[in-house]
């Protein structure tokens, strides 16, 4: 199985900066030109977050965001409708992140077939349990060319974070501390035991670090122990900001990857 | 049919733990202790004690005779009312306390809806000496400033929920955000039968007390420990499980599950779970749901803020599904005049969410040999502003 994100890894093992946006915000039609001019900045995968009512793992950036783009008709139709011809003008590896009760109402097979046929992917779900996927999608996952991605946290026991491995194929999401997104309490994000941990286990799967990810510091911290690192919060507030979407994402990128453009 | 929790947490398609990688250490060290520990002769003995002299229990099965003529049948009232702090929530919040020392915390947050659950928790971390923290909605908040005084006045910190509908079902959000911050050392103790697996099997054997006392208690009364119907109000659907826990096997005995319709089923306004939810993820439990076409939760409505919930814990979920128990709704206006009723009929003054629970028994259709158990699971001071203001005592 060869996707554009384990094409990625091999391509470049280090240094990665993903970006999360919510779909639908700041504008519901924003979702394209974030892409597009997310690549043109030069970051190397996107995750697009469908908006849910009640996101339990998530701070209240990216909850408010997701408030906004409910309110502004973003829906899982809408989505794919904005992105049916999103592979004629991008190449980025893109992955879909939400929670598993929109996408069950949809349905988790239509809705795998679909992003597979738009150029999705991957996947994250985090509350689909591993059990669960193992079971019922890992089979139809794997059909559609569909990395899933799962998290791991400080807390995770090691056989857990094996087995999840065994099950992967693309990444895997190393959840910075024990923390809801969008947490910058902790001006630093070096779990080094934790993430030490991780990387003397010898996965198969690359990880990159996300949560608590805001600024140049923290992502080059991530960067240290990992392949890459994962901004969400951060970039959303960027572009909740007056200036033009292309401004905004410019600005924030550069910020975060100066030294490489200086 | 099968109505306990299978070994991965199901009850029929319904239950099991949909949580996100950060709270499932958590939920797996509850998972692999709660019944070793809950089994232990000391954790009983504390238990049984606290209960008995703490709470007040037993608490009486009432034959309500007043309420029993004007229906023409025979009605019974378990009077968890009449619990310290006024609701059966007590009931958990003592046996998750206990677990919570044994694992080790010390720190308990909550959420709350009514202020009943948080009250109850308040209490019991104030008896046992540890921090606590409640989460609920700021629209609950308002409507329920007794309750919140009483947890503040126990040493509790009350923190609004201001996202979403500001009321139990994004206070719940808050509460499972607070314990994803803090996994070591915190505990939530979860008000109802809902949740990620253990917590509706673990709340609901708490609350089992209520209908291991009704079996007795029916039995000394009439000479049977089946009724033929229990009536019980469902938010969550915690006193009702604990009200049908030992009848769950016993078909003959009807299971009467009442929802708050709010201002009726078609109003857009309502918390009527089993008429217009279809089966969805909510609070890491797969259960029914009310929620939009496209899988967003949708704002509940009632005027009671202890039924005002999307969800329904899973077991009532499988409850309805298959069948097993018969689901009711009840409008805020009947359920106000169900209040009254009750309060000069029998001289009690319950709570908005059991008056649902009352408002019930015209609709049984329960002959004058029959039995009815109904669940008397709170008391109304809490509603007192509520009252006032509908039932305009001055002006008449």
């Amino acid at each position: 199985m060869i996707n554009r994100i384990q094409q990625l890894f091999a391509q470049k093992p280090q240094g990665l900066l993903s970006v999360y946006f919510t779909a639908g915000f700041p504008n519901l039609e924003d979702t394209v030109p974030i892409i597009l001019e997310l690549e043109k900045n030069g970051v190397d995968l996107i995750e697009i977050g469908m908006p849910f009512s009640d996101p339990l793992a998530d701070g209240p950036t990216i909850q408010q965001s997701s408030e906004v783009a409910i309110r502004n008709g973003m829906t899982i139709p809408t989505l794919f409708a904005q992105l049916q011809d999103i592979r004629q003008h991008t190449q980025i590896p893109l992955v879909l992140m939400g929670y598993l009760n929109p996408v069950m109402q949809y349905g988790v097979e239509r809705f795998l077939q679909k992003a597979s046929e738009l150029g999705i992917d991957g996947l994250i779900l985090p509350d689909l349990p591993l059990s669960d996927y193992v079971r019922e999608y890992k089979e139809v996952f794997e059909r559609y060319k569909l990395s899933n991605i799962f998290l791991i946290t400080p807390q995770t026991p090691e056989q857990r974070i094996r087995e999840i491995d065994t099950h992967t194929n693309g990444f895997i999401y190393m959840v910075s501390s024990a923390s809801v997104t969008g947490s910058t309490t902790g001006q630093s994000v070096v779990n080094t035991t934790y993430f030490e941990r991780v990387k003397e286990m010898g996965l198969r799967n690359p990880g990159v670090i996300g949560f608590g990810i805001h600024n140049q510091e923290t992502f080059e911290q991530a960067c240290h122990h990992a392949s890459g690192a994962i901004i969400g919060s951060a970039f959303i507030k960027a572009i909740a900001k007056e200036e033009s979407l292309s401004e905004n994402i410019s600005t924030f990128i550069q910020s975060i990857r100066h030294k490489e453009t200086a | 049919m099968n109505y306990s929790v299978d070994d991965n947490g199901f009850y029929g398609r319904f239950g099991g733990a949909y949580v996100p990688e950060m709270l499932y250490a958590n939920v797996e060290e509850l998972r692999q202790n709660y019944l070793t520990i809950m089994a232990e002769p000391d954790f009983q003995e504390e238990m049984q004690s606290l209960l008995r002299d703490y709470v007040g229990r037993p608490t009486p099965l009432y034959f309500a005779k007043r309420l029993s003529e004007k229906y023409n049948t025979n009605i019974y009232l378990k009077r968890e009312d009449l619990n310290h702090t006024g609701a059966h929530k007590i009931n958990n919040t003592i046996g998750q306390i206990l677990l919570a020392k044994r694992l080790g915390k010390t720190r308990i947050i909550a959420e709350t809806g009514a202020g009943q659950h948080g009250v109850a928790t308040a209490t019991v971390c104030a008896l046992m000496n540890l921090e606590c923290i409640v989460y609920m909605g700021e629209v609950d908040i308002e409507r329920q400033a007794p309750n919140v005084a009483r947890m503040k006045m126990l040493g509790a910190t009350v923190v609004p929920a201001t996202s979403g509908s500001r009321t139990l079902k994004d206070a719940t959000n808050e509460a499972i955000r607070d314990w994803i911050n803090n996994p070591g050392n915190t505990y939530y103790i979860i008000g109802s039968v809902v949740g990620p697996h253990p917590y509706p099997d673990m709340v609901a054997r708490f609350q089992a007390v209520i209908s291991e006392e009704i079996k007795a208690q029916l039995l000394e009364k009439t000479g049977s420990e089946d009724p033929d119907y229990i009536v019980a109000c469902v938010g969550g659907g915690s006193n009702a499980a604990g009200a049908f826990y030992h009848y769950l096997d016993t078909p003959e005995v009807k299971l009467v599950a009442v929802e708050a319709a709010g201002l009726g089923i078609d109003s857009g306004e309502s918390a009527a779970t089993s008429v217009l939810g279809k089966e969805g993820i909510i609070h890491g439990s797969r259960t029914l749901l009310m929620q939009t076409e496209d899988g967003q939760v949708t704002e509940p409505y009632s005027i009671s803020a202890g039924l005002d919930y999307p969800g329904v814990g899973p077991l009532h979920a499988h409850l309805h599904q298959s069948g097993r128990a018969i689901f009711e709704s009840i409008t805020d206006e009947e359920a106000l005049q169900a209040v009254l009723e009750l309060t000069r009929l029998e001289g009690i003054i319950p709570a908005l969410e059991t008056a649902h629970a009352l408002a019930v028994i015209s609709r049984l259709g329960a002959k004058p040999d029959e039995v009815v158990v109904l669940n008397l699971s709170g008391r109304g001071d809490k509603d007192l502003a509520t009252y006032l203001d509908r039932f305009n005592f001055d002006d008449k």
